[in-house]
């Protein structure tokens, strides 16, 4: 008698929590990923960070040291240096987007081929922008300084030139960059609300009225989009330093990420502690910015319901 | 039937006994990692495994070329974690690392060997705390190669001394010339003028002693070798925006006839030749003394073989390390055909390829002062990257040095402590 009692209980406590539990299961799989591989390390990197490591060796606590060290090394400051010139110029790729979009937003004939040619940079791997960017700036045969030289000037060696080099390589990033928010806003421009510029017409508003007060506000999200990947994106400029310059000449082009791969990960480095310190410092900064865009997507999330 | 067992049974015995003497022999798998990935030492490597796999027939082995750039960092992880039988590295502080974390097998008992009584001079730059950590396969010198036609046209001479090195320097740059390429996004090639520089002024114990930490950046000896340098850097006397060139890119100044030589090792000239400077045109001399109170010494980086510790087959491992320094095998490998470097057993024959028998000489005779193997090799790696860093920096902005060594002294100070 109780035993099929007890066996409707049993199967009726799913039956009875589904609706709660479900969810939960489709989302196991993600959560115990973003767990292991995204949690985890950021707790595991600020643990090593109180540590001189090597890698191969014994790891000995040797408490804020890496940090007091970062605190007086020209290196860091340098890299955070050009990081900051990285956020701030690498957010040109936004406007000078918006701006392709623009005008590639019409109906000639062959506007697909001309998209596509505008596209084209951001499929291509950095590696090759980088390879491209280094031959066009080479001091003797580069084509930079050929047109320079019919000019008038003097060559420029912007890659081996401590002043110029982060600024070159920045340039070279904002090619891919801008192919890139140019897509993101040709998807934004599609869903423009036609009717509301017929409206502004008629209101008589044209040019860059219309643009800024009617075309812009609409392509917010869009807009939104594209500073985030502009932002992750300049943080992340590691391949384009790595192929073009190798973080010189005299580390005056490393950024954090660069510095955080050359001190603990490259051939002379191993440092993993040092290297774990620069890292929770480029995840601090960039944690202002991840808050920030989490902040406003709950706001979206709460003025849409 | 009874018959049949009986053979039977004596066929087991005899394919046992078979089998026993084989395990002598060796057998099993010999896994080797090798860096040699440029396409003749590739193909020198490849060699060398297929010749000795062909002495032992129940041994197979396994080479994996790896890329040589790669292979410096990746070497970490298969050490420890899927060690091969046998793996390229470096001479001397490179290896450090690796011993102090027990990674490299002590192979002390293969040196005592009757074998290995021939490769004595390469000795010291294999042992660390008294044993030895691997053999020597090859090795190459460093030095001045120049444009022998240049000269000629301006009717310059091989120097010996510093101030004729300037002199010559001096006409080669009224001649529309540079003295010296360099491409320093290899922040080596500055590591090379900075040790015979420094060998020159100041003599391989001090240059030695400095790499390990116990004379500081800023002591005077350290500065009266800068000032030589910057004699140099003050002539004019290396390529323009040299910081944008790696060292395979500053060649083409020296094949132009743009820049009249490069101090080098020997491996730069492959591709010189390649790109068409053949013997009349490209010669070779040795750093001219600077400070005639000490002894000559020379850069001589040797690349070694050594077995991991958590290797599977160590006792084919030590054949094929005995195997490798052969006086044979390094007549062989290290012949024009394949390596083109010097072999490390004194009883091998080098190359008559005239660069080859020059340093040959030159290292042999010639250098007594002593044998450096590189900046970066002697000095512990943070330590040399840092300062060949600074190197670079000095080569631009003369003008910071005392900024650098500052630097540089506060970097030891952490680095050796």
């Amino acid at each position: 008698m109780s035993s099929p009692t007890k066996a409707r209980t049993q199967r009726s406590w799913y039956k009875r929590n589904e609706i709660a539990v479900t969810p939960w299961l489709f989302l196991a799989p993600g959560v115990v990923a973003f767990l292991l591989y995204v949690i985890f390390p950021i707790f595991q990197s600020i643990n090593i960070s109180f540590y001189e490591w090597d890698g191969l060796g014994e790891a000995y606590w040797v408490g804020l040291s890496n940090y007091e060290e970062l605190y007086w090394d020209d290196a860091f400051y340098v890299s955070l240096r050009n990081n900051l010139i990285w956020l701030v110029l690498y957010l040109l790729a936004i406007p000078a987007g918006l701006a392709i979009a623009l005008f590639l937003n019409q109906t000639v004939t062959g506007i697909r081929l001309y998209k596509s040619l505008f596209f084209f940079p951001f499929v291509i791997s950095q590696v090759v922008v980088g390879l491209v960017f280094s031959w066009f700036y080479d001091p003797s045969f580069g084509l930079l300084n050929q047109i320079l030289g019919v000019v008038g000037l003097g060559p420029i060696n912007v890659l081996g030139d401590e002043r110029f080099v982060t600024y070159g390589i920045i340039a070279a990033g904002i090619w891919p960059q801008t192919a890139y928010c140019m897509i993101l806003y040709l998807t934004g421009l599609n869903a423009v609300d036609p009717e509301q510029i017929e409206a502004a017409r008629l209101d008589g508003a044209k040019g860059l009225r219309m643009l800024w007060h009617v075309i812009i506000p609409q392509l917010k999200p869009a807009t939104f989009i594209a500073f985030v990947v502009t932002i992750i994106g300049a943080l992340r400029s590691f391949d384009l330093i790595s192929i073009m310059t190798g973080g010189g000449p005299f580390g005056e082009s490393r950024v954090l990420s660069f510095y955080m791969f050359e001190v603990a990960l490259s051939e002379y480095g191993f440092r993993m502690g040092y290297g774990a310190a620069i890292a929770v410092v480029l995840f601090l900064i960039m944690l202002c910015f991840i808050a920030y865009f989490l902040y406003s997507m709950y706001q979206d999330d709460k003025g849409g319901r | 039937m009874n018959l049949f067992k009986t053979t039977a049974a004596a066929l087991l015995m005899t394919s046992g006994l078979v089998v026993s003497a084989q395990a002598e022999g060796l057998s099993g798998t010999l896994k080797i990692f090798s860096d040699m990935s440029n396409p003749a030492p590739r193909a020198a490597m490849e060699g060398m495994a297929e010749r000795f796999g062909a002495l032992h027939p129940d041994l197979t082995v396994e080479v994996t070329v790896i890329d040589r750039e790669a292979y410096k960092t990746q070497i970490r992880n298969f050490l420890t974690a899927d060690a091969p039988d046998v793996a390229n590295w470096y001479a001397a502080n490179r290896m450090k690392p690796y011993v102090d974390a027990g990674l490299f097998e002590d192979i002390s008992d293969l040196w005592a060997s009757p074998e290995l009584a021939d490769l004595t001079s390469t000795k010291g730059a294999m042992t660390l705390d008294g044993k030895q950590w691997g053999v020597p396969y090859t090795y190459y010198q460093w030095g001045v190669y120049y444009r022998a036609d240049i000269y000629n046209e301006l009717g310059l001479s091989e120097p010996a001394t510093f101030d004729e090195m300037k002199s010559n320097c001096q006409a080669i740059i009224e001649s529309g010339r540079k003295c010296y390429t360099i491409g320093t996004k290899n922040y080596w090639t500055a590591g090379g003028w900075f040790d015979y520089l420094n060998m020159r002024t100041n003599g391989y114990d001090y240059h030695s002693s400095l790499l390990a930490g116990e004379i500081a950046w800023s002591d005077d000896g350290v500065k009266q070798t800068f000032a030589n340098w910057r004699e140099l850097l003050d002539m004019g006397a290396f390529v323009d925006n040299h910081t944008a060139y790696s060292w395979q890119e500053s060649l083409p100044f020296m094949v132009q006839g743009d820049a009249a030589a490069i101090l080098m090792g020997n491996f730069a000239v492959a591709p010189l030749r390649d790109a068409g400077l053949d013997d009349s045109k490209l010669d070779f001399y040795q750093f001219p003394a600077i400070n005639s109170a000490v002894a000559l010494a020379e850069d001589a980086p040797t690349d070694t073989f050594h077995i991991p510790a958590n290797a599977q087959n160590k006792e084919a491992a030590r054949a094929f390390l005995k195997f490798v320094v052969s006086a044979d095998n390094q007549t062989l490998i290290n012949n024009g055909a394949n390596l083109g470097q010097l072999p490390v057993n004194a009883k091998s024959s080098v190359d008559d390829d005239k660069f080859l028998q020059e340093g040959f000489v030159m290292l042999s005779s010639n250098s007594p002062g002593g044998v450096a193997q590189f900046f970066d090799r002697d000095a512990p790696a943070q330590m040399a990257k840092i300062a060949m860093e600074g190197l670079q920096e000095f080569m631009v902005k003369p003008d910071n040095l005392d900024k650098i060594l500052a630097r540089l002294d506060r970097a030891a100070k952490r680095i050796y402590k």
